[in-house]
């Protein structure tokens, strides 16, 4: 890649930060230049992240349908699985997925459910509103 | 140290926090692309069966930790390193270190790195960043990969170095704990042993899932993907292909340009205009797979979405694996001093 064809798109990384790209001089030795980013990178970006508002609005549906837990919907939204938040939680695997069930979820104490809310960041309340 | 530290912007986080920690104690002669050949630090690997969040899992370099560690043993520099079950442990032997002014690299996840773009934080927990001091309670903090420094809470700190999840970090810290001053026959010596452990790593790697071979694997894939997974999740996949590649970190083209960088330092050092015909090749090989990540966005988006697309691409990765192996055997005739 010559210098003058470092990309300067705009991205999500503006007024964040710049990134480096290794790029040749004209006189062809190398060289490091700036970006603050590139269209196609973005739209690889954009990609994955509708793909994981797609799953978290799914996620929403189930909780209102009474066919998961909120667990569940915010398990999504932290992008985790069962295994990642197991290992957040310290819980084993089969014991969350044991929570993510309504019927399951409602009898919990609260010590439980404090767990979860902390490694989600949100307060024991907000557990139930799914925002 | 805290007054008179100066943060140098890096292409990867991994060779950005050996080139800091190394011309601090010294090695001023340290650039990114040196850092980068010493350690061996292209690859290319394909893991079959894994998705890692939801698409295929590609590398385009080696194993994290590994360029820290080799570039470190080529120069004979001594280094600790450690690891906590503790995080109340973790954060004193930090401060302890700090207080002695030592600067310490740390492994984190970026899920919850604060001054991350949103966007940025996915559970990756191969990151590498510098503290360099502590001030009324809130770290310093050096992020290779951002143009400025940071500065993190002791809290924010704790939750990153204790991210849980796949490569978990478990409090990595290191720091250099000894070293001497480094003679050019040493570091030619290192380059030497650099590149032909990278020429193992890429020609001689057994299986065709790494390697060059891995290139002609994931190519393989390719054609067979929007049959086997319909327009959309192909896309999906091809997506995480570029994101694999270009992602901050890699200065472009999935690290062949920092490679090409490397090799035209190398051929200073040793005096050999052979080594600089090669980097025109990895050179040429970057180009094209930034060439092919424009092709696969245009199938992310919809703009162009035939089997002859995805052909395309996948026959565009067929001459990234001949100008690779080609090089790579080239590389394996040089004869160093």
């Amino acid at each position: 890649m010559k210098k003058e064809e470092t990309p300067q798109d705009k991205s999500v990384l503006n007024n964040i930060s710049s990134e480096l790209y290794y790029v040749k001089n004209s006189d062809g030795t190398y060289n490091t230049s700036s970006s603050t980013g590139w269209n196609v990178k973005q739209e690889a970006l954009d990609d994955a992240w509708s793909e994981i508002r797609e799953r978290v609005e799914n996620a929403k549906i189930a909780v209102e349908h009474g066919k998961k837990s909120p667990i569940f919907y915010y398990m999504e939204k932290n992008l985790m699985d069962i295994s990642l938040l197991s290992s957040y939680v310290k819980f084993s695997k089969i014991r969350v997925w044991w929570h993510l069930r309504p019927s399951v979820y409602k009898r919990l104490n609260t010590h439980i459910i404090q767990r979860y809310a902390k490694v989600f960041s949100i307060e024991l309340d907000d557990l139930n509103t799914l925002k | 140290m805290t007054d008179n530290f100066k943060h140098i912007q890096s292409a990867h986080c991994e060779n950005g926090v050996i080139t800091k920690l190394l011309r601090l104690a010294g090695h001023d002669y340290m650039t990114e692309p040196l850092a980068f050949g010493l350690g061996s630090g292209l690859f290319y690997i394909h893991l079959p069966y894994i998705k890692f969040n939801g698409g295929p899992a590609i590398s385009f370099r080696t194993m994290p930790g590994r360029i820290f560690k080799r570039t470190c043993d080529s120069l004979k520099i001594e280094v600790s390193s450690k690891k906590f079950r503790d995080e109340q442990k973790a954060q004193e032997y930090l401060d302890n270190l700090l207080a002695q002014d030592i600067v310490v690299g740390c492994q984190v996840g970026v899920f919850n790195l604060t001054y991350f773009p949103p966007e940025y934080r996915f559970h990756f927990n191969a990151h590498n960043l510098i503290v360099y001091g502590k001030e009324n309670g809130n770290y310093l903090i050096s992020d290779p990969v951002m143009d400025k420094v940071s500065i993190l809470s002791a809290e924010e700190l704790n939750r990153v170095r204790f991210a849980k999840g796949m490569l978990a970090p478990n409090g990595h810290l290191y720091f250099i704990k000894k070293t001497q001053p480094i003679s050019e026959e040493l570091i030619r010596k290192g380059i030497e042993r650099g590149i032909k452990r990278n020429v193992r790593d890429m020609l001689y790697i057994p299986g065709k899932i790494a390697g060059v071979d891995g290139i002609l694997y994931t190519s393989n894939k390719i054609r067979t993907w929007r049959n086997k997974l319909g327009v959309r999740k192909a896309g999906h996949y091809l997506g995480q292909i570029i994101r694999m590649q270009e992602e901050i970190g890699t200065g472009g083209g999935g690290f062949r340009f920092i490679y090409a960088a490397f090799l035209e330092e190398a051929a200073k050092y040793c005096q050999n205009d052979n080594l600089l015909k090669i980097s025109d090749e990895f050179t040429k090989s970057g180009d094209l797979w930034r060439q092919n990540a424009v092709n696969m966005a245009g199938i992310l988006r919809g703009r162009s979405t035939e089997q002859k697309d995805f052909e395309q691409i996948a026959d565009v990765m067929v001459e990234i694996y001949h100008i690779e192996k080609n090089a790579f055997k080239q590389l394996k005739e040089i004869e160093f001093r």
